[in-house]
């Protein structure tokens, strides 16, 4: 046999993929500063599609990072800037035990910096690649800012996360682009849409962290390096496209109203500012003035591809979101002091509304409580002493309630002690056959504007006075009669949901005959599906039985969240029964 | 040491005090005085006492002042004898003179021996008890003997432990002299002149700096870090260079974003999503990777109330991980409606005729109905059953026209497709029986009898594997006409069409007699195979061709009769052959198997299944293909007869349609078994179906 013999693992995916030891030898770095450099340049492991040859034969679990990465990875500077930074280490503790001060103090003033925009840069070449993945960096800032200054990171990473998340804030609160808000026992979800990029963020509860011990916050450091860099960059661009200065400064009225105040009594008179800008009360200035013309309305037209349809569909969106943003105007807030101050104040200036709280709370505030004007007072207790007759006195839920419906709602349900309707994730987007809870049932109706559930309330209330008059047993009767209706309402929705469901599902049977007729053509169809089923190539129907497998896991659950809620809402009713008798 | 500060003194000192000595010894004859200079060099302090002793003795011995002479003797013998020193090994370890009497050697050279006896514990103990002296005594290593220490030595060793001076007049804290001191004194401590180097400026230093002061001056190094000059954060995108989209980019796979929270997560979520008290446990138990919820809803009264959420920074620390250590795969979802995954097949409607109801039950056997067929004007109908009897029915009423009690449980019946004859074969056991059934026609049941009565042995009897007999008396009433006693039971019946020869099988893994074909109008049998190729399932004749296929477990051989050779060797694919039924035109077989499968082959196209059928839940028992009609039907041990539609079409490049058309249900399963036999009728488009239940049942 002519020619080379053909040695095993020197061409094809062996030589594709390299395993982590082997990359960070070719780098020449420790572990440490190889994944310090993984998570700056965004590079990521790859999963061979056949492990064992990449691996040599060998079926140990490995990382494996593809070759042209690692070759990518060998230009960077900043690889140069960690060598430096290891070598300026070394010095520097050299020149600690020789108690060099004046050479230690030298070296401190060269300490090697590296900058991470160029990295910015080469993995966001768009502005919209960036904003698209601010998600993650706007968490973290978000979760550092709340860190205690002391220990896990450096003060100065602390007050920059801070400060990157509050001019974030204040662009969103400008640009009015918050669109849904959750409280969950996490913390609170925002998402805002900025430039058609939908960009979700979470915010921790306003309490001292407590430190696990097996996190890594080396990993998270790094991370929020690289995080608080794009960070900057998108505010600064963020800022520009909306004629704000960049680093945000208070318009001129903002700063008069809060001049006014003794600034000595909440910071420093280095940080007051800042701690002004986070108080979120005052707008910003901008370098061009804002010219009010509203009227100018920009013309439509189709895109391409677009039918007339669709394009009125998007109208329809544009004209809903211009409402939300105007949700809160012409309301006038003002938070006790044990509600979430940072988190409302967003809220309800994102949505055009003014917010104050007490003088002592929080620097910021621009009016007292004693202001007639006010319409909402914000309060989470379950009674307050001193009540004004013209505002309402509501719980903070009711804002986040507001903001996800995209109306206001109806402020009875929201009462200071009153038990709150649940608070439902405005993410949820149900599908067909999905389980839809009453209360959003409810506040899709009441979106559409329709107030079915006021009535029945209002003639229940009816019965009762009639109950009252009446005998018990009358009363017995109407309280099934509710029932009734419930078991129907229920019976009604069942069915929608069955009838999105699946084909297959029996009907039940029927006694007129043309129904019966309809239920024999169902049960021919029903009869063909499932002798085609049979003819169905191996393949095929393994996976068509896994889809309906899944499609049945889904109706189960649909099934049992509904059975739950039924199961609730009769031991409630048994309750509310036992209660009125005993009253009795 | 001790010799080396003798040498210090001066030699006069020794020699006057030993003049002084010798001058005592003579004058006064004073005993125990030794005068070796040895003796009073032990010590500095002595020494310097004894220069001191020796001027004073000398100049008293010269100025004969006995008196101060007398007291100096006095003292000097004090300190001599103070120091005790009688051994003269010098400092040695004293062990070696462990194993000697004597434990040194005295100033005149005679052995020092130790102490007669040692102490022993006891005598250390009542030493210890009885004398008041004893922590104040110890043993001298040089002699041996006890020494009790005196008052003043006993407060040295205190001194010395508690770390002070041992001369308890010594001063630690005199003032110190400060020699060089502030004051400028007139002479300078040392009069050295100054050196040249002090006043005249470093070269290297000089050298130094000059480079330093070059490479500065070169832009070498920089004295001070330029201060940046560039804003920490500008427009970065300023412009955007389309260039600046690498292949990287392309091929970049973003992360997903972190999945949205749902109502469960809420503060105050509805009811229905709050868990149960054994939800929760049971969540509790999940290991934490495998739970579907990564934390336990909660219900809040407001909002005052909640509490921080203390798994917050590990979700995110999480998230990090998975950024930057996850393998980013894009992965194909399969975005299927799965209604389009199931064939499209023409509607069993438009592929009429076909049985679709059960019309009658044929009721009558009290044990499993194990083989049925049906006579070839479709008029009557055979069933052999475990119950040791055959039964004939008519079709059209399910009237039991005939019952004929054999000797054993029937395992095949098979009614003979000649027209013109009416026979039946029936095996049981070992035994296959000819039966006239007498019904139908007389005149071919007369000519049926006439037939085989008209037989004539044959000159040359051959040796023959099965035993021929005509039946006679009893069995011959009830319509046994000939009796082929087989070596082994027979499973299977089958006829030639032609109505000539019936093959038999005679499952043995054992014996190359498996198969055998009789000659019923000759009488004689045939062993058309040599040798065993596995175990035979069934066997049966190609409707028009001189062909005859034998399935075995696995494969289903075609031998063709006339050439006397194996044409083809069908690869069924499935693990145990059950049944196999050849289509009318001949081209086409179909084979069910125990491991639920039937395979349709097409003889023309390859030794391969055309198409596998999953159709039944449990094993096949029988497949059947309809003379006329594009049917055919299987029946199974889940008690369906399931029916296809199987066309086949004269065009050559055309495959066969099979479309499963019905599934009829009916037959009840008792004791595993469904259905074991199925059969059509050989004119319209109905199918029997014998069952472990007992019955045979009509589809129409």
């Amino acid at each position: 046999m002519g020619g080379l013999q053909k040695k095993k693992y020197e061409s094809g995916s062996a030589t594709n993929y390299v395993s982590r030891n082997k990359a960070r030898k070719k780098l020449s770095l420790s572990l440490a500063d190889f994944r310090r450099l993984c998570i700056l340049k965004g590079i990521y492991p790859h999963e061979p599609k056949h492990k064992k040859k990449v691996n040599k034969g060998s079926t140990a679990p490995r990382t494996f990072y593809l070759l042209k990465d690692i070759r990518f990875l060998l230009h960077e500077p900043v690889v140069g800037k960690f060598r430096e930074y290891k070598i300026f280490v070394r010095k520097l503790r050299k020149a600690y035990g020789k108690a060099e001060w004046s050479g230690v103090e030298r070296m401190k003033e060269n300490k090697p910096v590296y900058k991470l925009d160029h990295i910015i840069k080469e993995r966001y070449p768009t502005f919209i690649d960036a904003l698209r993945d601010v998600d993650d960096a706007l968490s973290m800032c978000f979760l550092f800012s709340t860190f205690a200054r002391t220990g896990k990171c450096h003060v100065q990473t602390i007050q920059l996360c801070r400060r990157l998340g509050v001019e974030w804030m204040n662009y969103i609160i400008d640009l009015r682009s918050l669109r849904k808000v959750f409280l969950s026992i996490k913390g609170i979800y925002y998402q805002a849409e900025v430039l058609g990029q939908t960009i979700t963020w979470i915010v921790p509860y306003q309490f001292a962290h407590d430190h696990p011990t097996d996190v890594d916050y080396r990993v998270m450091a790094t991370f929020t390096e690289l995080y608080t860099t794009l960070l900057g960059f998108v505010n600064f661009r963020l800022y520009q496209t909306l004629n704000l200065v960049y680093p945000p400064k208070l318009d001129g009225q903002g700063e008069f109203n809060l001049k006014s105040e003794c600034e000595e009594d909440y910071a420093l008179e280095s940080e007051s500012y800042s701690e002004k800008l986070s108080a979120l009360s005052a707008s910003l200035a901008r370098t061009v003035p804002l010219v009010e013309d509203e009227e100018a309305e920009p013309d439509h037209f189709p895109a391409e591809g677009e039918d007339l349809e669709t394009m009125e569909a998007r109208e329809k969106i544009e004209l809903e979101q211009n409402k939300q943003k105007k949700l809160f105007e012409g309301l006038k807030f003002f938070l006790n002091r044990e509600v979430p101050r940072e988190s409302l104040a967003f809220l309800i200036r994102c949505f055009g509304g003014q917010v104050s709280w007490d003088k002592s709370l929080c620097i910021g505030s621009t009016y007292d409580e004693t202001d007639e004007m006010i319409t909402h007072h914000i309060v989470d207790r379950p009674t307050i002493d001193k009540q004004y007759i013209n505002r309402y006195y509501i719980q903070p839920q009711w804002v986040y309630d507001c903001v996800n419906a995209k109306i206001l709602l109806p402020v009875e349900e929201y009462f200071l002690g009153v038990t709150l309707p649940p608070h439902l994730s405005p993410f949820v987007e149900e599908s067909e056959g999905d389980y839809v809870p009453p209360e959003k049932l409810k506040l899709l109706a009441l979106q559409r504007g329709e107030k079915p559930r006021e009535e029945t309330e209002e003639e229940e209330e009816g019965d009762e006075e009639e109950e009252d008059e009446d005998d018990e047993e009358e009363d017995d009767q109407s309280e099934e009669e509710d029932e009734a209706e419930d078991e129907a309402n229920l019976a009604e929705m069942e069915e929608k949901r069955a009838q999105g469901k699946r084909l297959s599902v029996k009907v039940t049977p029927g006694k007129v005959k043309q129904e019966n007729r309809m239920r024999t053509e169902q049960e021919e169809k029903a009869e063909e599906k499932r002798l085609a089923i049979m003819m169905m190539k191996k393949k095929e129907k393994y996976l068509y039985d896994k889809i309906m497998f899944g499609k049945k896991r889904n109706v189960r659950e649909a099934n049992k969240l509904a059975a739950k809620r039924k199961a609730h809402d009769d031991a409630n009713k048994a309750d509310k029964k036992q209660n009125k008798k005993k009253k009795c | 040491m001790e010799y080396a500060v003798l040498d210090k003194l001066s030699n006069y000192t020794i020699s006057s005090i030993l003049s002084a000595l010798y001058v005592l010894k003579k004058k006064f004859h004073i005993g125990g005085i030794f005068a070796d200079t040895d003796i009073l060099g032990s010590y500095w302090p002595i020494i310097s006492a004894k220069r001191y002793i020796g001027r004073a003795l000398l100049a008293s011995t010269l100025s004969s002042d006995l008196a101060i002479c007398k007291s100096l003797l006095i003292f000097i013998t004090f300190s001599v004898r103070s120091q005790d020193i009688r051994n003269t090994v010098g400092n040695i370890p004293m062990e070696w003179y462990k194993d000697y009497p004597h434990i040194g050697y005295d100033l005149e050279g005679k052995k020092i021996f130790k102490p007669i006896r040692n102490k022993d514990e006891l005598d250390e103990f009542l030493d210890k008890m009885e004398n008041p002296d004893y922590w104040r005594t110890v043993q001298d290593k040089m002699t041996g003997a006890d020494i009790r220490l005196s008052d003043e030595q006993v407060d040295l060793v205190h001194r010395l432990q508690q770390g002070k001076f041992g001369d308890v007049n010594f001063n630690e804290y005199e003032p110190a002299i400060d020699f060089f001191s502030n004051e400028v004194m007139i002479h300078p401590v040392t009069n050295r002149p100054q050196d040249k180097r002090s006043f005249i400026p470093s070269l290297i230093e000089k050298e130094k700096v000059g480079k330093l002061v070059h490479a500065i001056k070169m832009g070498w190094i920089k004295p001070h870090r330029p201060k940046e000059t560039t804003p920490q954060y500008y427009d970065l995108w300023a412009k955007e260079d389309p260039n600046s989209i690498l292949g990287r980019h392309k091929m970049h796979i973003p992360a997903p974003k972190m999945k949205l929270p749902g109502h469960e997560e809420s503060y105050n979520p509805p009811p229905e999503y709050l868990m149960s008290e054994e939800e929760r446990l049971a969540w509790e138990q999940q290991d934490p990777e495998y739970r579907k919820l990564s934390f336990l809803p909660q219900k809040l009264a407001c909002l005052r109330a909640v509490p921080a959420y203390s798994r917050f920074i590990h979700e995110r620390f999480e998230r990090c991980l998975d950024l930057y250590l996850c393998p980013r795969q894009r992965k194909m979802r399969v975005n299927v409606n799965p209604e389009d995954l199931i064939p499209k097949l023409p509607k069993p409607k438009d592929l009429q005729p076909f049985p679709t109801t059960q019309s009658l039950v044929y009721r009558g056997h009290s044990s499993l109905v194990r083989s049925i067929s049906i006579s070839p004007s479709g008029q009557w109908l055979v069933s052999g059953s475990d119950d040791c009897t055959v039964r004939f029915w008519e079709v059209s009423t399910a009237r039991c026209l005939k019952t004929v009690e054999v000797g054993g449980a029937v395992k095949g019946v098979a009614w003979n497709p000649n027209l013109s004859i009416c026979l039946v074969a029936v095996s049981y056991d070992d035994t296959v029986v000819l039966l006239n059934p007498g019904l139908g026609d007389r005149l071919v049941c007369t000519a049926t009898d006439q037939l085989i009565s008209s037989y004539e042995e044959p000159e040359e009897v051959k040796d023959q594997p099965v035993q021929w007999a005509v039946a006679e008396g009893e069995g011959h009433e009830q319509g046994h006409r000939l009796i082929l006693k087989h070596p082994k039971a027979v499973r299977q019946v089958t006829w030639h069409g032609k109505g000539d020869y019936l093959a038999c099988v005679i499952p043995d893994n054992g014996s190359s007699l498996q198969v055998v074909i009789h000659q019923v109008s000759k009488r004689r049998t045939q062993n058309p195979f040599r040798k065993n190729k596995g175990l035979v399932q069934c066997v049966s004749f190609h409707p028009i061709r001189p062909y005859f296929f034998v399935a075995t477990q696995r494969y289903v051989r075609v031998y063709n009769l006339i050439k006397q050779e194996l044409t083809k060797k069908l690869m069924a694919n499935c693990k145990w052959i059950s049944s196999m039924a050849i289509h009318p035109g001949g081209d086409n077989v179909i084979c069910g198997s125990y491991d639920c499968r039937l395979a349709w082959f097409d003889l023309d196209l390859s030794t391969k299944p055309y198409k596998v059928l999953r159709q039944h839940k449990k094993a096949l028992r029988s497949v059947a293909y309809h003379r006329h009609y594009p049917l055919f039907v299987s029946g199974s041990d889940d008690g369906n007869v399931i029916v296809c539609h199987g066309m086949v079409y004269n065009d050559l490049l055309q495959n066969p349609l099979i479309v499963p058309v019905k599934v009829l249900k009916g037959h009840t399963i008792t004791h595993d078994l469904g259905v074991l036999d199925v059969t059509f009728h050989p004119t319209q488009p109905w199918v029997f179906s014998s069952g472990a239940d007992g019955t045979v049942r009509l589809f129409t």
